[in-house]
């Protein structure tokens, strides 16, 4: 590979996002679009939502669950029914949101075994909101069941490692303050990041055949390869600036912590801009039509980091078919590594996992995308 | 001028599906030559020029540029050549000084040697003072020019011009000639199509292609001196598709075809058309106006050739 003809195209592929409106949009304004719609977005639909509850037995533990819930900035208990009926209706008839039920045996099996069962009942006419007060009932409780059990821990004697603990999950038990910001921004730097990688490079290869300039392209020494480094590059670096953006403005505007370290950030973000810009970079050479290019890149890129990832609907919340085909969505480590730099003190040696996944995929997509691009108007 | 040659081309066949745009085509270049294909649209000039670039790869039949297989070794081909394609694009989005220094940074000229060349390129191309503006806002001429500064920042060997002049005013034309030749006096061996009549007299050599075959080649005095055997004939008359008709009849005519508003009718030599032809076709009831000796044309050549229409110089597109 030739660098000085590389840098060439690099640079020319970065002057013309420079003066296209519509990349500069995509560079500039979407970002930050996105983060302020979902930031804000997370928040409305997770304040204050409407709680019947029906505690069956009325014992010290099961208040101190309610208060619990009454304490959480997420849930307002408007009312305690005495049968299961009037809980029903009350849902029915959109007075509640969700209708909690706490067993007539609650105390006995959280002294027990630590385990603790409470019903939530959720109002589905809104999947998301319903969702998410499922999300935010468990985390009550899960938060709840916890300190119980280190109660008791306390009260035994027992040292932590003795036990099991209470299996909680991660994104909960570091998104301790159980804000929904919190869970949902982080994950939105993917979102960001599939679709401008996306939406950019699924144009790097059609525009040149729309408008012509290919065949003139291809006539000169520069090679396949160096065609698609010198066209990725800039936009690798756009995207890592733009990822930097989207994080300060979490941490800035929205107040989510950023407890991790800054080289698993961007090492996973080119990890995963690989994936993305080879991916797009592809369905261009495939496609050499700027506007199939672009919709098809979306289609395998958003798409996934959308409903697959985990961004936003927790994966060990699908059905196990549906939570087996995450493993394969490439969005899911980055997802899964963004929340833990961003939420938990993860540095690049937390993220093995997610490191050695996202690695194999920008390897496997990068050695495909260098042989798809031939120098030839066959 | 010398005689190496710089093309050599050897029964080059260009297939899509089953059918065949190059037929069995040979020719060779000698260095600094101009060597024009000249033929109607669809006639496989741009293929067999894409395959001279390694941009096609050839059904059958072989090629080499300055020594070069084609097909074999395309990316070192690419080194030695300057190529216009036929809708010479440069991007319109970069400054015509973007556009050189991207060319230049392609072809891997660098420091001084670039700066040289940029600044002949501008000078060349009548940019200067304009090397800011987006290439999108410059003129045809302009763009054309800028598009041959491009194309040979590198001092290539040879350059593949694909009809680099349609669409062009006139005087760019000329000017645009004015700097084919000058190359070619400095030893750049020079491939141009075009299905431009009075552009092909500005070539050296000429081969004539029709449906992917070539079938003539020479200087285009000879090919005009070759291609009618005869005496050609201008005759102005009314109705023209009547006296096209009649003249077919008449004695001593060979071929006859309509070329604007005009006959051109060729006839053996020897014989008196002058005073012949007007009594014959008057009493065919057409009326003939100007009737005059000219000297053959390269269009004329090429319809007598090829038995097909006349390519229309100026309006064939
Ligand atoms: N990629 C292609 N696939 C199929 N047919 C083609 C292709 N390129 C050119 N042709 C056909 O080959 C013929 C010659 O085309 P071309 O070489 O462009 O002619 P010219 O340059 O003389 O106008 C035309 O009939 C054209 O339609
Ligand atoms: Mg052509």
């Amino acid at each position: 590979m030739n660098l000085r003809r590389t840098a060439a195209m690099s640079r020319k592929e970065f002057t013309q996002v420079r003066r296209d409106p519509y990349s500069l949009i995509v560079v500039l304004f979407l970002p930050l679009v996105q983060i302020l719609l979902l930031g804000y977005g997370a928040r409305l639909d997770a304040n204050h939502i409407p709680v019947y509850v029906l505690d069956q037995e009325g014992s010290q533990d099961s208040q101190a669950l309610l208060k619990a819930f009454q304490a959480s900035p997420y849930f307002d208990v408007i009312k305690a029914v005495d049968n299961y009926h009037a809980l029903v209706r009350a849902i029915d008839a959109d007075q509640c949101k969700l209708g909690i039920v706490i067993p007539w045996d609650f105390s006995e099996r959280l002294a027990d075994a630590g385990r603790t069962s409470v019903q939530a009942i959720v109002d589905g006419t809104d999947d998301n909101s319903a969702q998410l007060a499922e999300g935010y009932a468990q985390a009550v409780v899960a938060t709840y069941a916890s300190n119980v059990q280190l109660d008791w821990f306390a009260r035994y004697g027992l040292s932590q490692q003795a036990t099991t603990p209470l299996s909680v999950d991660y994104r909960t038990w570091f998104n301790e303050d159980l804000e929904s910001k919190n869970f949902i921004i982080p994950g939105t730097v993917a979102l960001v990041m599939a679709l401008m990688g996306a939406l950019l490079s699924s144009l790097t290869i059609a525009r040149e055949w729309e408008r012509g300039t290919m065949e003139q392209l291809i006539a000169t020494p520069v090679t396949a390869l160096e065609i698609m480094v010198g066209k990725l590059v800039p936009y690798l670096a756009i995207g890592l600036a733009d990822a930097t953006l989207c994080a300060v403005f979490a941490v800035g505007w929205f107040g989510v912590p950023f407890r991790g370290g800054s080289g698993a950030f961007f090492l996973a973000t080119t990890l995963f801009l690989i994936v993305i810009l080879g991916i797009g970079y592809m369905i261009s050479v495939a496609t050499k039509s700027q506007l199939g290019a672009s919709q098809y890149a979306l289609l395998v890129t958003l798409l996934p980091t959308s409903m697959l990832s985990g961004f936003a609907f927790p994966i060990d919340q699908m059905p196990a078919p549906i939570r087996a085909i995450t493993y394969l969505v490439y969005s899911r480590y980055y997802v899964s590594a963004l929340k833990r730099i961003f939420l938990s003190s993860a540095g690049i040696s937390d993220l093995v996992p997610e490191v050695v996944a996202m690695t194999i995929y920008a390897l496997v997509i990068g050695f495909f995308a260098t042989r798809a691009f031939h120098k030839s108007l066959q | 001028m010398n005689d190496v040659p710089s093309i050599v081309v050897d029964k080059l066949v260009k297939r899509f599906g089953d059918f065949t745009a190059v037929n069995q085509v040979s020719f060779q270049i000698r260095s600094g030559e101009i060597f024009g294909l000249l033929g109607p649209n669809g006639s496989g000039k741009s293929t067999t020029i894409r395959m001279l670039c390694g941009l096609l790869t050839p059904s059958s039949g072989s090629a080499t540029v300055v020594g070069l297989d084609v097909a074999r070794q395309a990316e070192e081909v690419r080194q030695h050549i300057g190529y216009m394609s036929q809708k010479f694009s440069l991007y319109n989005d970069l400054t015509a000084i973007e556009n050189l220094q991207f060319f230049g940074g392609l072809y891997g000229v660098k420091g001084r040697a670039l700066d040289e060349r940029i600044a002949w390129a501008i000078k060349m191309s009548g940019l200067a003072g304009s090397e800011q503006l987006l290439t999108g806002e410059l003129s045809g001429g302009w763009k054309q020019r800028l598009a041959l500064g491009c194309a040979v920042l590198h001092r290539p060997q040879v350059l593949f011009l694909d009809e680099a002049t349609a669409g062009v005013d006139p005087l760019s034309r000329r000017q645009f000639w004015e700097l084919i030749h000058e190359m070619s006096r400095e030893g750049v061996t020079i491939l141009v199509t075009t299905h431009y009549m009075d552009e092909a007299e500005y070539c050296n050599r000429l081969a004539l292609i029709d449906q992917g075959l070539i079938v003539e080649m020479g200087t285009p005095t000879k090919i005009k001196q070759t291609a009618i055997k005869g005496d050609l004939l201008l005759v102005e008359c009314s109705p023209l598709g009547g006296g096209l008709a009649a003249v077919k009849q008449a004695p001593g005519v060979l071929e006859a075809s309509v070329f604007g508003a005009a006959l051109h009718v060729v006839v053996s030599t020897g014989r008196q058309p002058l005073t012949e032809l007007p009594a014959f076709l008057a009493a065919h009831d057409v009326r003939v106006g100007r009737i005059e000796l000219i000297s053959p044309s390269l269009e004329d050549a090429f319809v007598s050739l090829t038995g097909s229409r006349a390519l229309g110089s100026e309006s064939y597109q």
